[in-house]
């Protein structure tokens, strides 16, 4: 869907700034969102582009940033932590050969950090896009990235 | 038309990331090339519980209790089971400690000694379709209150079940609603939180997950006592399966006019909007929350004016959690007498704990308020895995503390708790055995609300800062005695002067450890040492050259590649790469690796040497 549609889809209402703002996001396939899209949220709403551009930066699912074609939230919550999270969390980064917060050269993947992603049952949890995989190891994830480079 | 068998398999979070759904998929193509498709009932339920065991399945009536199951128990399952009455024993639920297999589900101690209410439904019921919900009694409870009781009659009800808040802070939930009456204003909203950001806790998810209707009800239910005409129910991004069968079920409440103008013909209007929020825990305070409705940032405001007063856009607003809402029809259908007579003399009714960490049974439990923590723990939970042994449990995520196990016969309830230290939280439980490193869970705790403050008040944004500082010096085997009081004073002080719920209560896991697990922060300041072998620079890892037989296996997890050696000869750990991840502990077969003295004690202990020897 292109910007206008989905400028069309909601009624000039500052409260709806935050779902526009997933939306136009999400429509990107890189998952972020450009100045064009700040400022047409801005001039929709008639809000100065300070404030949505405040709002875009205060919280941490918007990115002004392009990320990758999937973004990986790892969890990094206390019962994660606890049950080999952390070692997890190293070999994702080995295998993406980034950090956390940071995009694969090919733009394929996006690693961040989750505070707490609720499936605390099966920790250490990952989600990526909108999946949720639990019980991870380091074998796991490997064969989790790898089955995600083959879907596409 | 009654089916032969009913088999809901769970599509909870946990078991869709354990694969539930290919496992449903096969049953759907096996079912149907047996031609069973019109004897066989096959739903998808909310989460059942025991998510550490999904997929999990139960069959009804004889309620076999299936766990860990794959696409290739699919065939014998039908085979055996289904057709020829036999549960398929190689898959049935086997009780950790007697690995006595149990066919029955209420026999698995898992469930015995729960009491469902929240929960009664979820794992019971295909949360996409109302008309399992009505079959189950649901929006009887809004029928009865929109037709036969005044506002003030279901206000004086909720007041008498004696119901609190399941949101963390507890307040009575019928004086929320009497001071949201009470207030002036011709609109008024009711709000459900379920932004449900505390660590370690994932009821709400579940419950919308699993039975979203309930939660419908209740602020239905709400809004009529109140006055309010609209709400809201506020969701985190995280839960997008949530989001969806929330969205499924507010469109079938609206076209059975459950929702909408006039419902029930009693003249009463209502309607609910979802919206989502953007990954901001702060938000799940009330008043950031209603900024972040508005579509501001997720900022607290202090109060007073309490959003009962002075709500979203100004107007008055009631807001309550999930799992509080979720309970409101039972206390209408059953009458306040029957949730009262549940639970404790201050704290009513039942809790639902999410159970994490090193505990055998993870997952959703349901319990009346005042069980002791030996009983859910042990009794429910099934006691704390590979032999080790138990150290305490952390309730209330960032807010909360920390219980020993001296307190283990504690009753859970929100005055024994906060007695303790620790507080009753969302209702997580996150499980800690002898490997913890207390002060170490402290730093994590606190580097959670370091990184999660909003920033607009100095004690909470600098403040907090401060205390991780320190907390970090200690584990790095840098801290001095003083440290500690300083820390206390800096809490107390952060406590005192912080905006919002936040930081009052974020030096709270710091305090608890420290009053209980004193002498831990003493070996890593006084010995370097840190008793649990976790804070990594007062360790290392060791290969015992007697033990090592060179298979690799060391070598090839590590994450970092700090582990040097070729086949069939001893290996060695570069200290100066590794992470102290702990993977080659796990994969070595010999366990060859153990935990010595960190950089840090060496260094003193060589200087010691140095100082013994120049002497
Ligand atoms: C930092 C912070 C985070 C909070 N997060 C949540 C939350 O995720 N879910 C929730 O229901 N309440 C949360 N609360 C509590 C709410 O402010 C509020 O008390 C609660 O939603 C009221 O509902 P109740 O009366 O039904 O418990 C949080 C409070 C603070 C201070
Ligand atoms: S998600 Fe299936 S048991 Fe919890």
């Amino acid at each position: 869907m292109d910007r206008d549609a989905i400028l069309r889809k909601y009624p000039p209402q500052s409260e709806n700034l935050l779902a526009l703002l997933h939306d136009l996001q999400d429509a990107r396939e890189l998952h972020y969102l450009t100045e064009e899209d700040l400022r047409a949220a801005a001039d929709h709403f008639h809000l100065p582009l300070s404030f949505v551009h405040g709002v875009a930066t205060f919280y941490t699912m918007y990115s002004l940033q392009p990320r990758g074609r999937h973004v990986i939230r790892f969890c990094q919550s206390p019962a994660c932590h606890l049950m080999g999270g952390v070692s997890v969390g190293k070999t994702l980064q080995k295998l993406l050969g980034v950090d956390f917060g940071e995009t694969t050269p090919d733009h394929e993947f996006t690693l961040e950090m989750s505070s707490c992603l609720g499936v605390c049952g099966v920790a250490p949890a990952m989600m990526v896009d909108d999946r949720v995989y639990g019980n991870l190891d380091e074998e796991k994830v490997a064969s989790i990235l790898e089955s995600i480079r083959r879907e596409k | 038309m009654k089916k032969r068998l009913d088999v809901l398999i769970c599509g909870g979070g946990a078991c869709l990331s354990s694969h539930s759904q290919d496992v449903k998929n096969k049953f759907i193509e096996v079912l149907k090339a047996k031609g069973l498709t019109d004897e066989i009932n096959l739903v998808e339920t909310g989460c059942m519980g025991p998510c550490e065991m999904g997929p999990v399945m139960v069959v009804y009536p004889d309620g076999s209790f299936y766990v860990q199951l794959t696409e290739n128990d699919v065939e014998p399952i039908v085979e055996e089971h289904f057709l020829k009455g036999r549960p398929y024993q190689k898959k049935l639920w086997a009780a950790p400690e007697a690995r006595k297999i149990v066919e029955e589900k209420r026999q698995v101690p898992f469930f015995e000694k729960q009491q469902k209410v929240v929960l009664a439904l979820c794992g019971k019921i295909d949360p996409e379709s109302v008309d399992e919900y009505i079959a189950n009694r649901g929006y009887e409870a809004l029928g009865k209150v929109v037709t036969e009781m005044t506002p003030e009659a279901v206000i004086e009800e909720m007041l008498k079940s004696g119901q609190r808040g399941r949101g963390g802070a507890g307040f009575p939930t019928g004086l929320k609603w009497k001071f949201g009456k009470a207030s002036e204003g011709k609109q008024k909203y009711i709000v459900c939180n379920a932004d449900e950001g505390d660590p370690g806790a994932f009821m709400d998810r579940a419950v919308l997950e699993g039975d979203p209707h309930s939660v419908i009800e209740g602020m239905a239910i709400a809004a009529y006592s109140i006055g309010a005409d609209k709400g809201f129910v506020y969701c985190r991004a995280e839960y997008p399966l949530a989001i969806k069968r929330l969205e499924a079920a507010l469109k079938q409440a609206r076209a059975m006019g459950l929702l909408g103008k006039n419902i029930f013909e009693s003249g009463f209007s209502f309607d609910i909007e979802v919206r989502m929020g953007a990954g901001a825990f702060v938000c799940g305070e009330e008043t950031a929350l209603m900024a972040s409705i508005e579509g501001k940032r997720g900022q607290p405001r202090p109060k007073p004016p309490f959003p009962a007063q002075k709500g979203l856009w100004g107007h008055p607003t009631v807001i309550n959690n999930v799992e509080t809402l979720a309970a409101i029809r039972h206390i209408i259908l059953n009458g306040a007498d029957w949730y009262a007579s549940i639970g404790t003399e201050k704290s009513k009714g039942t809790k639902v704990f999410a159970l994490s960490g090193k505990v055998v049974n993870t997952g959703l439990v349901e319990v009346p308020m005042g069980i002791t923590l030996r009983e859910l723990l042990y009794d429910i939970g099934g006691g704390i895995p590979n032999g080790k042994k138990f150290k305490a449990v952390q309730t209330g995520g960032p807010s909360g503390g920390c219980i020993p196990a001296a307190h283990m016969d504690t009753p859970l309830d929100y005055e024994s708790l906060t007695k303790l230290g620790a507080i009753m939280g969302s209702g997580g439980v996150i499980v800690l055995d002898e490997d913890t490193c207390m002060v170490n869970v402290a730093k994590f705790f606190l580097e959670f609300s370091v990184e999660e403050s909003c920033g607009q008040c100095a004690p909470c944004r600098i403040g907090l800062k401060q205390m991780h500082d320190l907390l970090e010096k200690i584990c790095e085997g840098k801290g001095k005695m003083e440290d500690l009081d300083l820390l206390e004073s800096l809490a107390h002080t952060i406590k005192a002067t912080s905006l919002c719920g936040l930081g009052q209560t974020a030096p709270n896991p710091v305090l608890s450890t420290m009053k209980y697990f004193r002498d831990e922060y003493e070996a890593h300041i006084k010995e370097q040492r840190c008793p649990a072998g976790v804070c990594k620079d007062l360790i290392s890892y060791v290969v015992d050259e007697s033990k090592c037989i060179g298979c690799t296996a060391c070598a090839r997890t590590c994450p970092v590649s700090a582990i040097s050696g070729a086949p069939k000869q001893k290996h060695r750990i570069d200290p100066s790469i590794c992470t102290r991840c702990g993977s080659c502990i796990v994969k070595c077969p010999v366990k060859a690796i153990y935990i010595g003295p960190g950089a840090v004690k060496r260094e003193v202990e060589s200087k010691k040497l140095h100082l013994e020897k120049t002497l």
